[in-house]
């Protein structure tokens, strides 16, 4: 139990701070792209680093600024969708192996909050839930535009969650265990003579790429940024000011900070980074390099940390590249092409099995 | 397919630009480079140059012993096309011959830039060279520049 509560602790501190310093690489990246500078104006003690301390003024900022409450919104569901949004994002963060599980005495301590045997299931169950925090959103700020806006991005999100699980079910057919530190340990085998290491994304290529447009769909991120569209289409949170608000920008965040870790999770080898095997690294061309259980946890964390920020850059480069989908667009690249692809890849690929049994 | 590849296509533009301004600057920001990359100018601390025809704040000329140029002619204040100079004159007790200003007062808040006045004045008192944009006060009584603030810019 108290294991417990450190073990949440812990990882939802690292997983807010690296939100915190997601939102400033959004911001830098951004510049960099469109060939600006970006902040870098916040300051401690004559400090300035480039924007090291942005995200910290930004947060401040959005703790003070007013919270204004419409007189003519339903208060419960009001107050509640933020809420929601924040919560079910966070939550499926806690079931991701951060590391290898360690073993104290008799008892086996995953290192991911949740260190459920059903890590998949619980995670998509999860993800799903969270639309609840867009809808009550849309539809508790009593207002036409926040309630279509909130349909819309439920419509959304729904249809993309079948091309999301129908992807996944090739990584599953592939490795077959739904324990998320199981599939990290199954990727960590090599083929091609020991060269190349056994992970999804070299396995199951399609399915990384369906996975992760699905993703970002999912996410609501441009270029399927439809129930969002902070100027130009009116979102489900319209009547949101302040902290509020400030707690459904945090839940985009997190879901991208979630994407890029199932990312890495299920097609990047997880935790693990290259011939590194539970007693230290061993390399192909011979030689190895012995490690203490506890360095191996370190260098795993380490790697799973690098992992994913490759994983979060890349997906913010997509996202300040691409223009954003007509609706009819976005719903013919779910039900049209990411469907039926993805279907394919698992018939193709319960085939290959099949033939390889 | 075709526009998969165009997709790939967009993605390698973006991160073009995005590796070579983060090259440029980091070089820039460990004092490495001159060559920022960027197109930023970091305004209070980096200032464009102007170019040197450009009409910005007025300042009064003095000459060689001190006194103003000015000998409040009025010449300026006719020219104005937004009437924003006013003048009261009064007798230079040092030289009987001239006159000199009392007040010289231009309203910055119904100047137009126009630099008439400028162009007006016959005794190559009153310029617009001083290439300062803050052109902004807090209130609209701090934006009448009288003797002191034209001369001591």
């Amino acid at each position: 139990m108290v294991w417990a509560i450190v073990k949440a602790v812990v990882v939802f501190s690292w997983a807010l701070v690296t939100v915190l310093y997601i939102t400033l690489l959004e911001r830098k990246e951004s510049a960099l792209i469109q060939d600006r500078i970006g902040a870098n104006r916040a300051e401690v003690l004559g400090l300035r680093l480039n924007g090291f301390f942005q995200p910290f003024a930004d947060a401040l900022k959005m703790f003070f600024k007013e919270d204004y409450i419409p007189p003519f919104v339903d208060r419960p569901f009001y107050m509640l969708a933020p809420l929601f949004a924040l919560v079910f994002a966070l939550v499926p963060v806690g079931a991701i192996p951060l590391a290898d599980s360690v073993k104290i005495g008799e008892r086996v301590v995953s290192l991911s909050v949740i260190g459920s045997n059903v890590g998949v299931v619980l995670v998509l169950s999860l993800l799903s839930l969270g639309i609840y925090g867009v809808i009550l959103g849309g539809y508790g700020s009593r207002n036409k535009y926040g309630l279509v806006g909130g349909m819309r991005a439920t419509a959304q999100v729904i249809s993309y969650e079948v091309a999301l699980g129908l992807s996944l079910i090739g990584v599953l057919l592939v490795f077959p265990s739904l324990d998320l530190n199981e599939i990290v340990h199954m990727q960590n085998r090599y083929i091609l003579g020991g060269w190349v290491p056994r992970w999804g994304i070299f396995l199951q290529p399609l399915a990384a790429v369906l996975f992760l447009i699905a993703g970002m769909a999912e996410n609501k991120r441009v270029p399927f940024d439809l129930p969002e569209g902070e100027s130009e289409i009116i979102g489900y949170f319209l009547e949101y000011s302040g902290m509020k608000f400030g707690m459904f920008f945090v839940a985009d965040f997190v879901e991208v900070l979630l994407l890029a870790a199932l990312f890495t999770t299920f097609f990047l080898g997880g935790y693990n980074p290259p011939y590194l095997f539970p007693d230290g690294f061993h390399f192909p061309w011979g030689g190895s390099w012995l490690l203490s259980p506890v360095w191996v946890r370190v260098v795993q964390f380490i790697t799973f940390n690098i992992k994913l920020w490759i994983m979060v850059w890349f997906l913010l480069l997509v996202r300040w590249t691409y223009p954003r989908y007509r609706y009819d667009q976005l719903m013919d690249l779910g039900w049209k092409n990411l469907v039926p692809l993805s279907i394919v890849n698992i018939i193709i690929t319960a085939g290959i099995m099949a033939v390889i049994k | 397919m075709r526009l998969f590849w165009e997709a790939v296509k967009g993605l390698r533009v973006t991160a073009r630009h995005l590796l070579r301004n983060l090259w440029k600057f980091s070089l820039y920001y460990v004092g490495l480079s001159k060559d920022k990359g960027v197109v930023t100018l970091e305004y209070p601390e980096e200032r464009r140059e102007t170019f040197p025809r450009v009409r910005l704040r007025h300042r009064l000329l003095r000459r060689e012993d001190g006194r103003l140029r000015c000998v409040a002619c009025f010449l300026c204040a006719t020219a104005c096309p937004a009437r924003c100079i006013y003048i009261e004159a009064e007798e230079d007790p040092d030289h009987p011959l001239e006159k000199k200003p009392r007040q010289f007062v231009i309203d910055l808040g119904k100047c137009a830039y126009c630099g008439f006045c400028v162009e007006a004045c016959p005794e190559d008192a009153l310029r617009m060279d001083l290439h300062i944009p803050e052109l902004a006060e807090y209130n609209r009584d701090d934006l009448l520049y009288d003797i002191e603030k034209l001369t001591k810019p």
